[in-house]
């Protein structure tokens, strides 16, 4: 259970090896943190690291966003080990070149699995957990990719504002449950899953994305975006005339 | 069962959804049968909700909230009990007890909390230095247990199981009514003593030396002052007034008692609240400056001198959107180096803390979860928005519990299990008493969930 400082007891982490999701759980810890749960697709390759300290138990487990139908099963099994969840992170997805997704329909298949669907069965999953607690936090990582798609990455784009509407229904579903639902839109994020892209103007650091996720949860907001002078651009992104938005030099 | 609905404590910070259902302690099988229906989060009662953080929460599971009619209280005038069904507020008692000139043993600062409340947070007032808390005055109680049935228990009768629930926060069972030994007064007033103390140490000698000629006594600190005038407090001790003292026109009607609520905060406060530093450190400033030096025998109705902000309805909303929390602890007499280092990091954080209370405690009562113990008790207000609480609390925290000190259940919204473990020595005896009634852990709460009361 959080406490009126806004302090988790139970943190998870779905996507153990996102510097983002990694950043957010580090700027969550407090002396009130009992659990932290890593859970990646290759536990092997989650290194605990920086997020050990005394009294602090890391619980690292296998989680398989393409394998929808184990979601159920994941969840009942963490609320057996460690008691309620307190705050819930989405973090995992992937991110490709459009050009190699052009190539291979069935990758861009396999993309939009991770980061539509498997977030749908998870999400779904913790949600009703939540219900049965009647407390919990859900925060999922969407982007402004999302916002007004880009040509330069429409699958990735499309999978982000499919999720991005998802967790915005989940949230509207959810109030007066006690469970809450944040949203997050980071701009262009400098981290291992961008390596050697081209930043885009606005870029950010998962530590500031990790920070302004702290503050919206304190705050109770519902969506978050960083910086947070994204959010007024991609209001008028949202409204340019097609023609003019293809010919931006960032489409 | 009943409706879900969103709960939270006085403090309105982290809420839950649960199964609200309403029931009188009197509908005993009523009660039994939602007791054997009870979800697997289990169940915990609530009356007014006025314990600040999450006891009278639980997620997911079922509160059994209590309402009760005073007409079905019975007062013994003879011999100065009452039996009350536990979902009365003691507002609605002092309504009957006051004119009859009769009074509730211990009256804490609000008189909207229930009987039942009022015994399973183990309350105390401003008479605990003399005579205890409310557990101290209960006779008798009866108490539905996680099977469905009905026991009778007091100090006399299944002392372990009385003294387990005395301070229990509603996890041995639910409190169904209550016998309680009541105080004879001449008048509905009291007279009051009011003394400025210039520091920290000034006030602590003066209560030291003079708390025992008063019934009941009380300083209000200035937490927003510095320096030198670190500390500075006004002390107010009183006692029931006696007809004589009374001036005549008020001595036609030695008893009359009307309680008035003077304003309602409206629910549309600004998202941040109105109490900020500036507006809290001027209000600081004028209560200081509003008490006279010393005063003598000044005569006051009872809601003036016990139950000042019950005039103001619901001013828990004056905090805003993020709610506030309260901090209570209790340090051993002989620790008042650790009183001072909490008043002076409170000071130095500029943490504006609205009313701030100390009040020296006497005796303990055998309740191994009961608050009060012999040493200082300071209890403030805290907007949960403050930047830089959580660091400061939890540093609070370690310095209270260094010093053998320990912090109020009632109050308590952001502690850790072993903040408990540590000011409470006695919890795993609780806990032995506790699952004797209840083993499978029917009763729990968000509180007993965040803290493990029930079990590591």
């Amino acid at each position: 259970m959080e406490n009126a400082l806004g302090e988790p007891q139970t943190v998870v982490l779905l996507g153990g090896t996102s510097d983002i999701g990694r950043a957010i759980v580090s700027e969550l810890l407090s002396p009130s943190t009992r659990t932290v749960v890593l859970a990646a697709r290759r536990p092997g390759e989650v290194k605990i690291g920086d997020l050990e300290r005394p009294g602090l138990a890391v619980d690292v487990v296998a989680f398989e966003a393409t394998a929808t139908g184990s979601h159920e099963a994941f969840v009942r099994d963490l609320v057996a080990r460690h008691g309620d969840l307190d705050v819930v992170i989405v973090a995992f997805g992937q991110l490709e070149d459009q050009a190699e997704l052009d190539a291979d329909p069935a990758r861009a298949a396999e993309l939009v699995q991770v980061n539509y669907t498997g977030v749908v069965s998870v999400s779904l999953a913790v949600a009703e957990q939540f219900r049965r607690q009647g407390h919990g936090r859900l925060v999922v990582l969407s982007s402004v990719a999302g916002e007004r798609v880009r040509k330069a990455n429409f699958v990735y784009g499309s999978s982000k504002a499919g999720l991005d509407a998802f967790a915005q229904g989940l949230g509207d579903a959810l109030v007066g449950s006690g469970a809450s639902v944040l949203v997050v839109r980071p701009g262009f994020v400098h981290s291992r899953m961008t390596q050697g892209r081209a930043a885009t103007p606005l870029a950010t650091t998962p530590t500031a994305i990790a920070t302004a996720t702290a503050r919206a949860l304190r705050r109770g907001q519902r969506t978050v975006w960083v910086p947070s002078t994204l959010r007024p651009v991609f209001m008028v992104f949202r409204h340019l005339p097609g023609v003019v938005w293809r010919r931006l030099p960032l489409a | 069962m009943g409706e879900r609905e969103l709960l939270t404590g006085w403090g309105r910070t982290a809420p839950s959804s649960a199964e609200l259902v309403t029931a009188s302690g009197r509908e005993t099988a009523a009660l039994a049968a939602v007791v054997k229906e009870l979800p697997l989060r289990g169940g915990i009662a609530r009356g007014m909700g006025r314990s600040y953080g999450d006891p009278a929460q639980n997620g997911g599971g079922v509160v059994l909230r209590l309402r009760d009619q005073v007409v079905d209280a019975t007062i013994d005038d003879v011999a100065a009990m009452v039996t009350v069904p536990a979902g009365v507020s003691l507002d609605e008692l002092l309504r009957v007890l006051v004119p009859r000139g009769l009074f509730v043993p211990v009256s804490p600062g609000t008189r909207f909390v229930t009987v039942g409340g009022a015994i399973a947070s183990d309350i105390h007032g401003k008479n605990h230095h003399l005579e205890g808390s409310f557990g101290n005055h209960v006779l008798r109680l009866s108490l539905l247990l996680a099977d469905g049935t009905v026991t009778d228990i007091g100090p006399d009768r299944q002392p372990e199981l009385f003294w387990a629930t005395v301070g229990g926060m509603g996890l041995t069972g639910v409190i169904l009514d209550a016998t309680i030994r009541v105080l004879r007064i001449e008048t509905s007033r009291c007279s009051v003593d009011t003394t400025r103390a210039p520091d920290l140490d000034s006030v602590l000698t003066m209560m030291a030396e003079g708390d025992r000629y008063h019934r009941y006594a009380v300083a209000w600190i200035d937490l927003t002052a510095k320096g030198a005038r670190l500390g500075r407090s006004v002390l107010t001790r009183g006692d029931h007034a006696t007809v004589d003292q009374l001036d005549p026109r008020d001595a036609v009607e030695p008893l009359a008692y009307e309680p008035r609520q003077v304003v309602v905060v409206p629910p549309l406060v600004p998202r941040s609240g109105v109490l900020n530093h500036l507006t809290v450190a001027a209000f600081n400033e004028f209560w200081f400056r509003k008490a006279p030096r010393r005063r003598i025998g000044q005569i006051v109705s009872i809601p003036a001198y016990f139950h000042i902000l019950d005039a103001i309805g619901s001013w828990n909303r004056l905090y805003g959107k993020r709610g506030f929390l309260q901090y209570q602890f209790v340090v051993p007499f002989g620790e008042e180096a650790a009183l001072r280092a909490v008043v002076e990091r409170l000071a130095a954080a500029g943490t504006a803390s609205f009313l701030t209370v100390l009040k020296r405690f006497g005796v303990a009562n055998p309740g191994p979860l009961s608050f009060p113990a012999p040493g200082w008790t300071l209890a403030l207000d805290l907007p949960a928005g403050a930047s830089g609480l959580a660091p400061l609390l939890h540093g609070l925290d370690n310095l209270v519990l260094d010093a053998g000190g320990r912090h109020y259940l009632a109050k308590d919204a952001h502690m850790r299990p072993d903040a408990v473990r540590r000011g409470y020595p006695r919890l795993d005896e609780w806990r032995a008493v506790r699952a004797s009634v209840d083993p499978a852990g029917v009763w729990a709460s968000d509180q007993s969930r965040r803290l493990r009361l029930l079990a590591d």
